[in-house]
């Protein structure tokens, strides 16, 4: 497996010039055709989400109409009835907790793994390497029936240590494939140069080679975060237990809970989507530039 | 979409650490691949015990929770578990007894043929609409561009469970903004249409957020393709006389094929096994009518107490996701060694 390092293409640099000489051109059609249309498409893929925020902050009485309100007077009340839900707080807390516990652990877990995979000849490395690779494309959705016997004949439904666990899985190989590429980044010579100065193997990692890999750490950990933070179908078939749930699941029983309460959905919707928004548009970059990284002829 | 977007990066091989502004002594990721770390070479290699006390855990964790459940997916499935044997706790051995009940039924060769159609429909509409998305981002100006694709972010971002309920409310029979949209447009019937009526019209409303949420991924990276093409390959293409569909099956295609190979098989996998945006949609219903394979096999398994014939249903999804997965590997190792 060779370690080319590709760095995300640095977009339009080779046909600045290009792009300018079209711009100073005078107006065409096709310009303005083209202008619209990409407004357009604009509109459609945001609608959705603006049009959730909107129904979160809207009056109830604006809300329920024939004819949709598109200006109104923002209140908070659906944020209120949205965290007033019995057992709300249980759910953030087990969300948090069942997302964090899996994320440090696979980021504990990846780190020694892909140093060894990254730094290290070692019978078997080849195989771990394409076991890793599989690993990230496991079917958990369709496995849910499986891991229910499992946790069932192991007393293990409505665990939230099981959930962690199951999630600390599913997130491990893509963490580890992600920081083996960032280990095998930073040059050896580095950390020969500081067991040269008497450090030993374990400090030299300490010291040189995981202060590098911290943008890295960063980023892995909150994809991660990401995917457990929304994981719907193993919580689904596990955790009937209200008092386990998290909130993937109180925001898909929010209606039938609320009756037809699309207000509160839509609140409790923006309020589970805006930690995940945030940290998209943070890493959106290394999302894109990754992908295109392998899957381009260079 | 969304619980895709990891799986987006999931799939490259991400060697390019990002750039640390604050660090000046950060070695330039940019340098090359010249700095393939010197395997076997010299002292950095104390080969022994140390490397696989290291993996062990990963390994261990990957066996117990990955590589067990897969094999008792087909345990289970080997099995007659029923309401009864289920309380008991006693799973008599049946044979392939689930397996030929299962290809005899109709009621799964419904849910096969309806999970290739919705797999094949949203993985067209992805691929086109992606790449056409992807070609326009190329050709706006830069304000233009920006707008564009941060519109697209945010469908990308959106979490699956969020976005279904949010199209739930734009889809609402009594209050929902589409019903409005089509009134306004001059349709008439719109007045309280219920758009998830029938199984088919659920699952084209499923496939519109797959959709919308998918598109994101291919056009975002189609466009970051695009900009590696080289533009005097295009000015070249031009000075020949090229039109624009020469130009994309001439100059594009072959330029980003192992892409568009690549995404198309991704796409692939994620799409059949939506699970999250199907069953949150309307549980696979109305009467069992928008189930694709994925959720026929919780149904069949949790309501209906069918354990062993879930299970069964499973280990058939998993061969026929693997069968999809082993041409999309393949790619990928091609793909490396070329590097």
């Amino acid at each position: 497996m060779s370690t080319s390092t590709t760095t995300a293409p640095k977009p339009a640099a080779p046909h600045r010039p290009a792009q300018q000489l079209r711009t100073r051109r005078p107006v065409r059609p096709a310009a303005v055709a083209k202008n619209l249309g990409a407004l357009l498409l604009a509109l459609v893929f945001v609608f959705p989400v603006y049009w959730m925020f909107s129904s979160a902050l809207k009056p109830a009485d604006q809300m329920l109409t024939k004819d949709p309100v598109f200006v109104f007077t923002p209140t908070l009340d659906n944020f209120g009835k949205a965290t007033g839900v019995e057992n709300f707080w249980t759910y953030v807390t087990n969300s948090v907790l069942v997302t964090v516990g899996a994320v440090a652990l696979a980021l504990l877990v990846a780190l020694a793994a892909s140093f060894a995979i990254a730094r290290m000849r070692f019978k078997g490395r080849k195989g771990l390497v394409l076991t890793v690779m599989m690993a990230q494309m496991a079917p958990w959705e369709v496995m849910v029936i499986a891991m229910y016997m499992i946790a069932r004949d192991g007393e293990l439904l409505n665990s939230l240590p099981l959930l962690t666990a199951i999630y600390f899985v599913m997130i491990l190989p893509f963490t580890i494939w992600t920081l083996r590429g960032f280990i095998a980044a930073v040059p050896v010579t580095l950390e020969e140069a500081a067991q040269i100065d008497g450090c030993t193997r374990g400090q030299a990692f300490r010291k040189v080679i995981f202060p590098l890999l911290a943008p890295g750490l960063m980023s892995t950990s909150l994809f991660g975060f990401i995917t457990a933070w929304n994981e719907f179908a193993m919580v689904l078939i596990l955790n009937k237990d209200k008092t386990a749930q998290t909130l993937p699941l109180w925001l898909t029983e929010f209606m039938s809970a609320f009756g037809n309460d699309w207000g509160a959905t839509m609140a409790a919707s923006s309020l589970f989507a805006v930690p995940v928004l945030l940290i998209f548009i943070f890493l959106q970059r290394k999302a894109v530039g990754g992908m295109t990284a392998g899957a381009v002829k260079g | 979409m969304t619980v895709h977007s990891q799986g987006a990066v999931t799939s490259a091989p991400q060697d390019a650490p990002p750039k640390s502004p604050g660090r000046p002594e950060a070695p330039a990721p940019a340098t090359g691949a010249s700095h393939t770390p010197p395997r076997g070479g010299r002292k950095s290699l104390p080969s022994g015990w140390l490397p696989y006390l290291l993996v062990a855990p990963a390994v261990l964790a990957l066996a117990t929770l990955l590589l067990y459940p897969l094999i008792k997916n087909v345990i289970l499935s080997l099995q007659d578990i029923n309401k009864v044997e289920f309380i008991q706790r006693k799973y008599p051995f049946a044979g392939l007894d689930n397996y030929t009940e299962l290809l005899g039924d109709s009621a799964f060769w419904t849910v096969v043929v309806r999970s290739f159609a919705f797999t094949l429909a949203n993985v067209a509409l992805i691929m086109v609409l992606g790449s056409l998305i992807g070609i326009l981002l190329n050709k706006l100006g830069k304000k233009m561009r920006l707008a564009l694709s941060m519109a697209l972010v945010m469908a990308w971002a959106m979490p699956i469970v969020a976005s279904v309920q949010v199209f739930r409310w734009l889809f609402d029979e009594q209050f929902g903004v589409m019903n409005w949209v089509m009134r306004t447009a001059g349709f008439s019937g719109y007045d309280q249409h219920n758009w998830m009526e029938t199984g088919l019209s659920t699952m084209v409303i499923v496939t519109i957020l797959v959709v919308w949420g998918s598109i994101p991924f291919v056009a975002l990276n189609m466009y970051a393709g695009l900009t590696t093409v080289g533009a005097e390959l295009y000015e070249a293409a031009r000075m020949d006389g090229a039109n624009g569909w020469q130009t994309f099956w001439k100059i594009v295609f072959p330029n980003l094929k192992p892409f568009f190979l690549i995404t198309t098989f991704l796409e692939v996998i994620w799409v059949f096994k939506a699970f999250t945006q199907v069953y949150a949609m309307n549980k696979g219903g109305p009467d069992r009518g928008s189930e694709i394979l994925p959720v026929f096999a919780y149904v069949e398994g949790q309501s209906q107490a069918h354990y062993g014939l879930a299970a069964a249903i499973s280990v058939l999804t998993i061969v026929i996701l693997v069968i999809v997965m082993s041409f999309y590997f393949r790619l990928i190792l091609k793909q490396e060694e070329e590097q």
